[in-house]
C-alpha cells in the first residue's frame, strides 16, 4: 500500500499529516478549488451515505476511506430490490450508489442520477476501453447482446435523461468492477471436458444442472446454451422478441418437466452449496462462488467456453440531488468516488477475483504475485491469499481462463434487462409454475 | 372531571381505529387502486388499465398456483393436525409433572433456535442426493441409487412446512386442552368411557377453539409464504405468494397488487368461514 507514488499525487504519504494534508492532496489533484483550510474544517462534519451490494460495501473499505478522507463515509449494504426501490423513491436519502448492469433500464428519463462530468473523474484516461470506447483492449468491438457497458456509459447531455452510444462529457457512472461469468464445473463428477454452453442441456447431465433464478442472468445463460445446443436461434439473446421468449420458455418448460434442472439459485451461498454438495455438476456461477467452493477443498473449474462468457459490471454513481444542493457535499462525493478507484478498494476486490476498471493503478499497488495471478494469468509464485487471510490457491496455480483479456476478451452476452421484460417475467412465472 | 360513557367509549376505540385506518385500510386501498394501473420499467403509470385483472382472472397461472398452494395446505394441515393433536394430548394428559411438560414444550421450539436461512441450507446435507437420508437408504440396500426428489421438490417444501408449523398447531391445541378441567375427564372415566371415547366425545368438542386458531395459523402461513417455497423447491414451484414476490422483484407493482388483492380475499374468506363455525371470542373467554 505504499507504492502510490506512480499516480502523481502521493496522497497516502502526506496522509500522516491528517485531514488537512488529505485536502491538500485533493486540491493538488485539481478536484477542488477554493479555500483549503475552510474546506478541511467544513468537510469534517459531512457524512456521505453510500449504498451498494455485499460486493461493493464492506467495513474494511469504509474504515480505510474514513482514514484517508477528511469526512465520514457511511456504507449501507442492501439487497438489489430494496436498493433500487430506495434510489427511485427516496433518492435524497442516498449520496453514492453502486448498481449492476441488470438495473440500467430503470434510470433513463428519471433524473435521479447525477451526470458525472468526465473532467471531474481523475482516472478516465486510464480506464479500460470496455467502458470508455466500447471495445476490448485490442480495439476490437465486443458483443452488443445484453446491456453492454457502452450502452449505458454516457449520458447524451447534462440533462441525464438518455444514454449515448458514443462518448460525451457526462458519465452515467464510474465503472467499479466487472467480470466475465461462465459455467462452473465439478471435474471429478463430469466425465468429459466441457467446452460449450450447450452441455448445460446435454441429457448426460439431466437432473444435475442449475441456473441462476431470474430473467436478467438465468434466461440469457439459458439462451446461450439453447443456441449452442442448436435448439434455438436468436437475433439478440440479450433483448429477445416476444416470439423468441415464447419459444425459449416452451423449451425450458419441456426440460423442466423431464427433470433436467436440479435447482435455480437465488443467491451466492445457494450456488456454492449446490456445487459443494455435489447436487449439481454443471451450473452457471459467479467467479467468487467458484473460488469459495475451491477453498473448501472441492475441485471446481471455471472454464472458458466456445460461445464466450456472460459479462457484467457494476457502476458507481452519485444522486442528482447533489447537483442542486450543498456544493461542499458534492465535492466530497466526487472526492470519495475518485478515492474508490484510486487503490485500496480496487486492491481489496481484485484479490477476490473481480477486475478493476483501472488495472494499471492496481499493478502499481498489488504485489507482483497477486497481479500476475489475478490479472496476467501467470502461475502464482507464492500462495494466493484472499483479503480475509484465507489461502485461496497454492503456489503454482494459474487462474481459470487466464489473463484479464483472455477472460474478458470473449464476451458472448452481457447481463441484461430486456425491453420485453414485462412479458418475459410473466412467461417466467409460467415456467416456475410448470 | 367526568366524561359521558358514550364519549369515553369513543375515546377508547379511537387509537385502534386510527391505527387500523392508517396502517391497514389506507394501504390496502392504495394496493387496490394500483392494481388498476399500467406499468413500465420500475414505474407505475397512473392510467386506468384492466390488463392486470384480466391476466389474474383468466390465466392458467392463477389456477396452477392456487392448485399448488391448496394441495400444500391440505397436506400440511392434515399432518400438523395429527402431530399437533397427539403431541399435545400426550403432554397435557400423560405427562404428569409440570416441569417436564414445560421442558417438552420448549423442546418443540428447538428448530427455531437458529436463523431461517441457516435452517434452509441445513436441509441440503440431510435430504440432498449425497445427503444422510440417501446415504442411509443406499447403505442399507433399500434403494440402488440416490433419490433426487427428497430435495428441491414439492416434497421438501412439505417437509419443511411441517417442521416449522407443527408448533403453530400444537400450541393452541395444547392451550385448549390445558383448560379442560381434570374433573370432566374423571367424570367420563367414572361413567365407564374408554380413553378413545373420552377423546372423541369429550376432548375433541372442547378443544375446538384451539383447533380453529391453529388452523388459521397454518392457513395464513402457507398461503402467505414465498421464501420457504422458493428456497426448498429450488425456485421450481410457483404459488400465489411466490408469483407476487417475482413481480415485486421485477418492480412490476400493478400485477403484484392485483394478485395480492385476490390472495387477501381468499385468505379472509377462509378465515371468515372458520370463524362462522366457532366463536373464538366466546370460547376463549370461557
Amino acid at each position: 500500500m505504499t507504492k502510490t507514488k506512480t499516480t502523481g499525487i502521493s496522497r497516502r504519504n502526506v496522509l500522516k499529516g491528517g485531514a488537512a494534508a488529505t485536502v491538500g492532496a485533493a486540491i493538488g489533484s485539481g478536484v477542488i478549488t477554493g479555500f483549503p483550510t475552510y474546506w478541511a474544517q467544513a468537510s469534517k462534519d459531512i457524512t456521505i451515505t453510500h449504498v451498494g451490494s455485499i460486493y461493493t460495501t464492506n467495513p474494511t473499505v469504509s474504515e480505510q476511506a474514513n482514514k484517508d478522507l477528511g469526512f465520514t463515509i457511511q456504507m449501507q449494504t442492501l439487497d438489489n430490490t430494496t436498493q433500487i426501490n430506495r434510489m427511485l423513491t427516496q433518492p435524497e436519502t442516498i449520496d453514492v450508489s453502486d448498481f449492476g448492469n441488470t438495473n440500467m433500464g430503470y434510470f433513463k428519463n428519471r433524473g435521479i442520477l447525477m451526470p458525472i462530468p468526465v473532467k471531474e473523474y481523475k482516472y478516465w484516461d486510464q480506464t479500460v476501453p470496455l467502458f470508455t470506447q466500447g471495445t476490448y483492449a485490442d480495439g476490437n468491438a465486443y458483443s452488443m447482446q445484453g446491456y453492454a457497458p457502452i450502452k449505458s456509459q454516457y449520458w447524451t447531455d447534462a440533462s441525464a435523461q438518455e444514454y449515448s452510444l458514443t462518448p460525451t462529457d457526462f458519465l452515467v457512472g464510474i465503472p467499479i468492477m466487472y467480470n466475465a461469468d461462465t459455467l462452473g464445473v465439478r471435474p471429478d463428477l463430469v466425465p468429459h471436458k466441457v467446452e460449450s454452453w450447450g452441455d448445460l442441456f446435454n441429457s448426460e447431465f439431466a437432473g444435475k444442472v442449475a441456473l441462476q433464478d431470474g430473467v436478467n442472468v438465468g434466461v440469457p445463460d439459458a439462451a446461450v446454451a439453447l443456441e449452442a445446443a442448436g435448439l434455438m436461434t436468436y437475433v439478440d439473446k440479450g433483448n429477445m422478441t416476444r416470439e423468441e421468449i415464447d419459444k425459449t420458455i416452451d423449451i425450458l418448460i419441456e426440460l423442466k418437466r423431464a427433470g433436467h434442472f436440479r435447482s435455480f439459485w437465488t443467491n451466492f451461498d445457494q450456488s456454492v452449496q449446490l456445487m459443494a454438495s455435489g447436487e449439481v455438476v454443471l451450473q452457471s456461477m459467479f467467479a467468487p462462488a467458484v473460488t469459495e467452493v475451491r477453498t473448501r477443498g472441492i475441485a471446481c473449474q471455471y472454464l472458458p467456453l466456445k460461445e464466450g462468457s456472460r459479462g457484467w459490471y457494476i457502476f458507481q454513481s452519485a444522486m442528482a440531488h447533489l447537483d442542486g444542493g450543498d456544493k461542499l457535499r458534492r465535492d466530497c462525493v466526487m472526492e470519495y468516488m475518485n478515492w474508490c478507484n484510486s487503490g485500496f478498494n480496487g486492491v481489496y476486490f481484485s484479490r477476490q477475483g473481480f477486475y478493476s476498471s483501472v488495472p494499471d493503478l492496481m499493478k502499481a499497488q498489488l504485489s507482483e504475485n497477486d497481479y500476475g495471478y489475478w490479472y496476467e494469468g501467470k502461475p502464482a509464485t507464492a500462495d494466493i491469499i484472499d483479503p480475509f487471510g484465507k489461502v485461496m490457491e497454492k503456489a503454482g496455480a494459474v487462474r481459470d481462463g487466464g489473463s484479464l483479456w483472455d477472460r474478458m476478451g470473449n464476451v458472448g452476452i452481457w447481463n441484461t434487462l430486456m425491453d420485453e421484460d414485462r412479458y418475459l417475467v410473466r412467461r417466467w412465472q409460467d415456467f416456475m409454475a410448470a | 372531571m367526568s366524561v359521558s360513557p358514550r364519549v369515553a367509549s369513543w375515546m377508547q376505540a379511537t387509537p385502534f381505529a386510527v391505527i387500523m385506518t392508517c396502517l391497514v385500510i389506507v394501504p390496502l386501498g392504495i394496493i387496490f387502486v394500483v392494481s388498476f394501473m399500467d406499468f413500465g420499467f420500475a414505474e407505475i403509470i397512473p392510467e386506468f388499465y384492466l390488463g392486470n385483472w384480466q391476466d389474474v382472472l383468466r390465466s392458467t397461472l392463477t389456477i396452477d398456483t392456487y392448485i399448488t398452494v391448496f394441495q400444500q395446505l391440505a397436506i400440511v394441515w392434515s399432518i400438523t393436525l395429527v402431530l399437533g393433536f397427539t403431541i399435545a394430548y400426550y403432554l397435557i394428559f400423560h405427562v404428569r409433572s409440570n416441569f417436564w411438560r414445560a421442558i417438552f414444550l420448549a423442546a418443540c421450539a428447538i428448530p427455531f433456535w437458529t436463523s431461517g436461512s441457516i435452517r434452509m441450507i441445513s436441509w441440503v446435507p440431510l435430504l440432498g442426493r449425497e445427503g444422510l437420508v440417501n446415504q442411509f437408504l443406499v447403505g442399507t440396500g433399500l434403494i440402488d441409487e440416490p433419490i433426487s426428489w427428497l430435495l428441491y421438490s414439492e416434497f421438501s417444501v412439505i417437509v419443511v412446512y411441517v417442521n416449522m408449523l407443527t408448533l403453530a398447531m400444537l400450541g393452541p391445541i395444547a392451550n385448549s386442552m390445558a383448560k379442560i378441567s381434570p374433573s370432566v375427564i374423571q367424570a367420563a372415566r367414572d361413567q365407564g368411557a374408554t380413553e378413545w371415547q373420552t377423546i372423541t366425545e369429550v376432548i375433541i368438542p372442547l378443544i375446538k377453539p384451539g383447533f380453529v386458531v391453529g388452523t388459521i395459523f397454518i392457513i395464513t402461513a402457507v398461503m402467505g409464504d414465498g421464501f420457504l417455497v422458493r428456497a426448498m423447491s429450488g425456485n421450481q414451484v410457483n404459488t400465489p405468494a411466490v408469483a407476487i414476490m417475482n413481480e415485486i422483484n421485477a418492480f412490476q407493482y400493478p400485477p403484484a397488487a392485483a394478485k395480492s388483492v385476490v390472495l387477501l380475499l381468499i385468505v379472509l374468506g377462509m378465515v371468515g368461514l372458520l370463524l362462522r363455525f366457532v366463536d373464538i371470542r366466546k370460547e376463549l373467554a370461557r
